[in-house]
């Protein structure tokens, strides 16, 4: 049919476009982060990098900042994931698998505080630490970082969980397996690609997070990668291009891969919430 | 609702002030300015990107397969960028003197070498629009798509026998079958968009212009981290809090209503 022929042409030239939208800034900063001075700063734009540099990524790293930021970044996303996870997954058992007093209330309270926009927070958490005497601290940040990817993790978590047939574990158990045996060799196995995804969603929240970055770590030896991004663009004499698009690229690069990995489940999962209804 | 200024900071203990700091704000015009500039931020981007999202996920249904899969990877690309890398590829491109949309600008004729965007309220605005948009629009589309491929296959071929054409078929069984889904997107799209903080404090760092542009996020933030008025900021803050509970406490029932089931 000629007809569904020029549709099908007008779709694809449409999702050219769409895609090209969608793409082209990823693209552009990768490829500033490999041209020279001279280029950036040039009336005409230089579409590839032919010939490009790394000058870029050496002075980033001659100066010291971006790798106090990148250590400080690593250790607060690390040190979050690690610590929220053990509690989720705690949690996460109880609520899927234990009938307790206030089991829906928990339930409920975790959608709620799922929903409190951090904006509304840092005010009295910025004076929570400071009384703690943890402002300006990596433990301060982490602190703050659990308490808002914990209702998340914990809500993913209890999906994975409920997932696993508990006959599992009871056949594990009428085998002869102790609760803790059956509970090492069967449920945490089929648990791993939960803790995986779940862990994931922690660190990429814990390393692209700005605004209680920007409140906790307000020292300059201190500042996390996004911070130190954002203080990097703001003076007003000409910026370094070359450099702000390579350290926007390193930052960019973990999380990018990392997202790969679990967006299927990001999509599903939400939408599996809506259609059911 | 305690009076936290800078006299508490040396060891005063906080003197109770009950809704004083409430009836400071509420009196305060310039707390209505903010409020309303937010609102209209919020709903403008959050219905150009559940517009922008709906039409890109009607499209990934007629596209052909290679196209489809090229399409799905440049949304997750922009998906997946961190806020702060968006920032700065979109301040690059809207740069002043080298930026590539004045380039092209004014390639096409219109007179924008050297035109500053961050200087001025509205194309500030429309400049953080961009980029929330940009933001925003895969996981939207991403999902619409997602509730668009379950929709059965007989709907629409009885549709078709019955001589609906693309338009109809879009607004009689497609957009039927998948309100649930949009409304949810559209709602977590408005709590997200109202309290957008990051973005705009980012821009307004680059552009020097904060009082004109500022929306409830950034308010918080230049009334208690920067001016050091604990006391106030929290009581926007609660502001904040209290429009957003109202706003999702629909999608918080019937989340936990499918969950007790």
């Amino acid at each position: 049919m000629k007809a569904s022929l020029a549709r099908r042409i007008t779709a694809d030239g449409l999702g050219l476009i769409v895609a090209i939208c969608s793409a082209f800034p990823v693209y552009w900063m990768v490829n500033t982060s490999f041209l020279n001075g001279r280029a950036i700063r040039s009336p005409e734009p230089t579409w590839f990098p032919a010939g490009g540099t790394l000058d870029n990524y050496v002075a980033l790293f001659s100066t010291g900042a971006f790798a106090r930021a990148l250590g400080t970044s690593l250790q607060v996303a690390v040190l979050t994931v690690a610590v929220a996870l053990l509690f989720a997954f705690m949690a996460a058992l109880a609520v899927a698998r234990f009938k307790f007093v206030g089991r829906k209330a928990f339930i409920a309270m975790i959608l709620v505080i799922q929903m409190i926009p951090a904006e509304g927070l840092f005010i009295s958490q910025y004076k929570l630490l400071e009384g703690f005497g943890m402002l300006n601290t990596v433990l301060g940040l982490t602190l703050v970082y659990v308490a808002s990817v914990l209702p998340f993790t914990i809500w993913t978590l209890r999906g994975f969980v409920a997932g696993i047939p508990a006959e599992l574990e009871e056949a594990a158990l009428v085998d002869g397996c102790g609760p803790v045996r059956a509970f090492f060799s069967v449920t945490l196995p089929l648990l791993a690609p939960g803790l995986v995804a779940t862990g994931v969603f922690g660190f990429i929240q814990a390393w692209n997070e700005f605004t209680l970055a920007l409140v906790v770590m307000s020292g300059e030896a201190q500042r996390t990668l996004p911070v130190w991004l954002a203080t990097f663009t703001n003076t007003n004499r000409g910026t370094d291009w070359g450099a702000v698009m390579a350290g926007s690229t390193l930052m960019a690069l973990p999380v990018i891969i990392f997202f790969m990995l679990v967006q299927g489940r990001m999509a599903s999962g939400m939408v599996a919430g809506a259609v059911k209804g | 609702m305690q009076k936290y200024g800078l006299k508490q900071q040396f060891g005063a203990p906080p003197e109770w002030v009950g809704g004083a700091n409430f009836v400071a704000l509420v009196s305060d015009p310039y707390l209505w300015t903010v409020l309303f500039r937010s609102i209209l931020f919020c709903l403008a981007n959050a219905a150009l990107t559940l517009g922008l999202g709906l039409a890109v996920a009607l499209l990934m249904r007629e596209l052909s397969k290679p196209m489809r899969l090229v399409v799905q990877g440049a949304l997750l690309l922009a998906w997946a960028m961190p806020v702060l890398a968006v920032l700065t590829v979109w301040q690059w491109m809207f740069d002043t003197q080298y930026g590539v949309v004045n380039w092209v600008l004014t390639r096409l004729g219109a007179n924008f070498a050297g035109h500053s965007w961050l200087i001025e309220p509205l194309s500030f605005f429309f400049v953080a629009s961009v980029v929330v948009v940009w933001m925003s629009v895969p996981f939207v589309a991403f999902t619409l798509f997602a509730g668009l491929t379950q929709v059965s296959e007989e709907a629409i071929e009885a549709s078709m026998l019955d001589g609906a054409g693309g338009l109809a078929r879009v607004r009689h069984i497609l957009l039927p079958s998948i309100k649930p889904v949009l409304l949810v997107v559209g709602l977590l799209q408005i709590v997200w968009d109202l309290r957008v903080f990051t973005q705009v404090y980012v821009l307004q760092q680059a552009g020097g212009l904060a009082r004109e542009t500022n929306l409830l996020g950034t308010y918080v933030y230049r009334l208690g981290i920067g001016e050091g008025q604990f006391g106030m900021a929290a009581a926007v803050a609660m502001f904040l809090l209290v429009v957003t509970v109202v706003l999702t406490s629909p999608y918080l029932v019937t989340m936990f209503r499918q969950e007790e089931m």
